[in-house]
């Protein structure tokens, strides 16, 4: 049976409970009583989702077992016999078959796969109507047992809204599981990584060239050191160096000297910014700042200057990262009590020594915060780095030569062929996992921060 | 107990106006402030008194949609004429405000915050004695003496005000505005501010706003009444509360409004 068709039969099942229990409500017996505890259309609701999830719960268990049920039940058909032993020859055998099976006419397929093909359209037939059918059975049973319940005092109300809130509820843990999974995928790649290459190797090496990997040693060019320091020195040098005086001084001029209607046009002009495709800051980084840079260091004297240099690369990131430190240093200024201001200004002070020796270090917290947030954000930024860095792994202190960053090289080891069982590959996803731990530190101690930055003026 | 100014008055204000976009706050207000005396405004809320008390120290510059008219003199001269530099100024008319509002710094930061930015202090050793001076003039010496580095906004609610109120004499002002410096305290820091408004007096002269008549009446010897932005009537303490001049005046301190 089509799903869609079942789910919309199921649909319909909850919608004749609804209708059922709200007209038996309405024609309770209320026993003198003046108000029943629930209204009528709640009652309809409670009986609505017993009709209803259950047998949706149910398809969604069977539809992800039933793969497993007709591999079974094809496995164990005499047709099968001729199959081979060999686990990654069979399950060859057995995708064309499925293959096949929805697509009768694929003459390419292998002759056994084709033999097989009416086993796995039976089996799978047979196993979507058990399903249906168990479904349609399920949704009867839980819109009788519903019906059942309900009486004039039932407390129909209550179950509802519980069971909204265990919706909300899967909702929200929906986000947090999926972090976990990454989590959990990246570290199980990384482990198998770390059972090729020892962990120090791989945090304190100096060199990096997966290009030229020794079987023997693979370790000894996958030493991760080049790109923390290209990383940080174009995410959490250069940029920031942009950034943060940008970011602050914008947010400065727009809470204390801009007037109303220069805000308002302003403050989401500036927001347009963090809008802007990360893409097109790369080609932007790319085709004009590079050579720009590059232009620059040779006028310097440096006739063989990089055009991939650390410079572009930064500078184009701080750009893209001001609006976050401005828009977090506003929200922190704004939230310093007004008499503050008040209290300095009338001790005679000017605009700009309030700011400064009063309203920024109540801002500080805050500003602190949005400044790691953005740190954060930035070595986790990859388009930029793609486009505008280079791939040579350096360290350098002079911005004008090229430097690398751990997203640019995660992109590098993963595009193009490569087996993903190679310790060039698995590097990848090392690093990523390094990435992701640092930035989820650099976001708890910025959350800290706020925290108690909060609690000081409540 | 200070050198006699040569103007007859401390602070003089001849028919001010205060508007607030179209709203006329204060209207046509003449006014006369003296060293050595306590001057207090009292009146309903919403009557002026303090949006007036303002504009002594022009703290209404600081809201954008507020216009001030008339002529107000410090020793004779028009401190909203465009000679007087609002920083000048307001280094010897200081402001301690309704709610407390210490810096979030050290004690001593606090205190030492006015004299570092008019460069009052020549040494290090100066600025602290004027930091000691000053918490002592404001009766928190004992208290605080030995954790001057402590946050200044860990203190209470009344030592916060005090607090405030040696920020503002740190600066050695000649006048000083206090806007219900009170209402947000409990009775007991509530006494002891009006104690050291007594010990103060002399030294500075004080204009301080209050819808407390008991107060009014305790700490001050002239005493404004406001109402509707007018200045109803103004005299010495004793008399306005003894025997008003003016019907209003008398409905309010009798408890009739307000």
């Amino acid at each position: 049976m089509n799903p869609f068709a079942l789910s919309f039969l199921i649909l319909g099942l909850g919608l004749i409970g609804w209708l059922t229990a709200r007209a038996r409500a309405l024609r309770f017996d209320r026993g003198g009583a003046k108000r029943l505890h629930s209204l009528p259309a709640q009652h309809g609701w409670f009986v609505a989702m017993w009709t209803m999830l259950p047998p949706l719960l149910f398809l969604v268990v069977w539809s992800a077992v039933t793969p497993g049920l007709v591999r079974q039940t094809v496995l164990q058909s005499p047709a099968a016999a001729g199959l081979s032993d060999f686990a990654f020859e069979r399950d060859s055998v057995l995708a064309q078959a499925r293959e096949v099976a929805r697509n009768p006419f694929d003459t390419e397929a292998d002759p056994l796969a084709r033999k097989l093909a009416p086993v796995v359209r039976d089996a799978r037939s047979r196993y979507a109507w058990t399903g249906a059918i168990a479904a349609i059975l399920l949704a009867f049973a839980g819109a009788v047992f519903a019906l059942s319940r309900i009486r004039a005092d039932f407390r129909a109300r209550s179950k509802v809204e519980r069971t909204l809130m265990m919706g909300l509820l899967v909702a929200s843990l929906i986000a947090i599981l999926t972090t976990l999974g990454i989590f959990a995928s990246l570290f199980w790649e990384s482990t198998r990584f770390f059972g090729q290459v020892p962990i120090t190797q791989f945090l304190f090496g100096t060199h990096w060239s997966p290009q030229v990997i020794d079987a023997k040693n693979p370790g000894a060019s996958l030493g991760a050191v080049p790109l923390f320091w290209g990383t940080f020195f174009i995410g959490a040098v250069i940029a920031m160096l942009v950034a943060i005086p940008f970011g602050l001084m914008s947010a400065v001029y727009l809470t204390q000297y801009a007037s109303a209607t220069t805000r308002r046009w302003m403050k989401p002009t500036l927001e347009m910014l963090a809008g802007v495709p990360t893409v097109v800051y790369g080609y932007f980084a790319a085709l004009t700042v590079a050579p720009a840079v590059r232009k620059l260091a040779v006028a310097l004297g440096d006739q063989f200057a990089s055009s991939e240099s650390a410079l572009a690369a930064g500078l184009v990131m701080g750009v893209m990262i001001i609006p976050f430190v401005s828009s977090m240093a506003d929200d922190s200024l704004a939230a310093v009590p007004s008499s503050m201001r008040d209290g300095s200004l009338a001790m005679g002070a000017t605009t700009s020594e309030t700011i400064s020796r009063v309203l920024i270090p109540a801002a500080l917290p805050g500003v602190v915060a949005g400044v790691l947030l953005a740190v954060s954000r930035a070595i986790g930024e990859t388009m930029i780095v793609v486009m505008a860095a280079s791939g040579a792994a350096t360290i350098t202190l002079n911005p004008l030569q090229s430097a690398t960053t751990v997203t640019k090289q995660i992109v590098d080891l993963l595009t193009g062929e490569a087996e993903f069982d190679s310790p060039k590959t698995l590097a990848a996803f090392a690093l990523g996992l390094t990435l992701f731990v640092i930035t989820l530190l650099l976001n708890i101690v910025a959350l800290r921060v706020v925290k108690r930055y909060r609690e000081a003026y409540d | 107990m200070t050198a006699p100014s040569p103007a007859p008055h401390k602070m003089s204000a001849r028919d001010v106006s205060v508007f607030y976009g179209d709203n006329h706050a204060v209207r046509g207000v003449s006014i006369d402030i003296d060293m050595d005396k306590v001057t207090a405004f009292i009146g309903p809320s919403g009557c002026g008194k303090s949006t007036f008390l303002r504009t002594f120290n022009r703290m209404n510059d600081t809201i954008a949609s507020a216009r001030v008219t008339g002529e107000i003199t410090l020793d004779g001269e028009d401190i909203y004429s465009p000679n007087m530099d609002v920083v000048q100024l307001r280094a010897r008319v200081g402001m301690v405000f309704q709610k407390p509002n210490p810096f979030p710094k050290s004690i001593f930061e606090n205190v030492a915050y006015g004299p570092r930015i008019h460069g009052l202090a020549s040494s290090k050793t100066d600025l602290e004695g004027i930091v000691e001076r000053s918490l002592k003039r404001a009766g928190l010496w004992e208290e605080v003496k030995d954790r001057l580095s402590d946050s200044g906004t860990a203190l209470s609610g009344g030592q916060q005000q005090r607090l405030c109120i040696a920020r503002a004499i740190a600066v050695d002002p000649e006048v000083i505005l206090m806007d219900e410096p009170a209402s947000a305290l409990d009775p007991i820091a509530t006494a002891k501010i009006e104690e050291l408004i007594h010990e103060l007096r002399g030294r500075y002269a004080i204009v301080i706003v209050t819808h407390n008549m008991q107060q009014a009446a305790r700490v001050s010897q002239r005493t404004a009444f406001f109402h509707l932005g007018h200045l109803v009537e103004y005299g010495e303490t004793d008399n306005l509360f003894t025997a008003p001049r003016e019907e209003r005046t008398k409905d309010y301190i009798t408890g009739r409004y307000g």
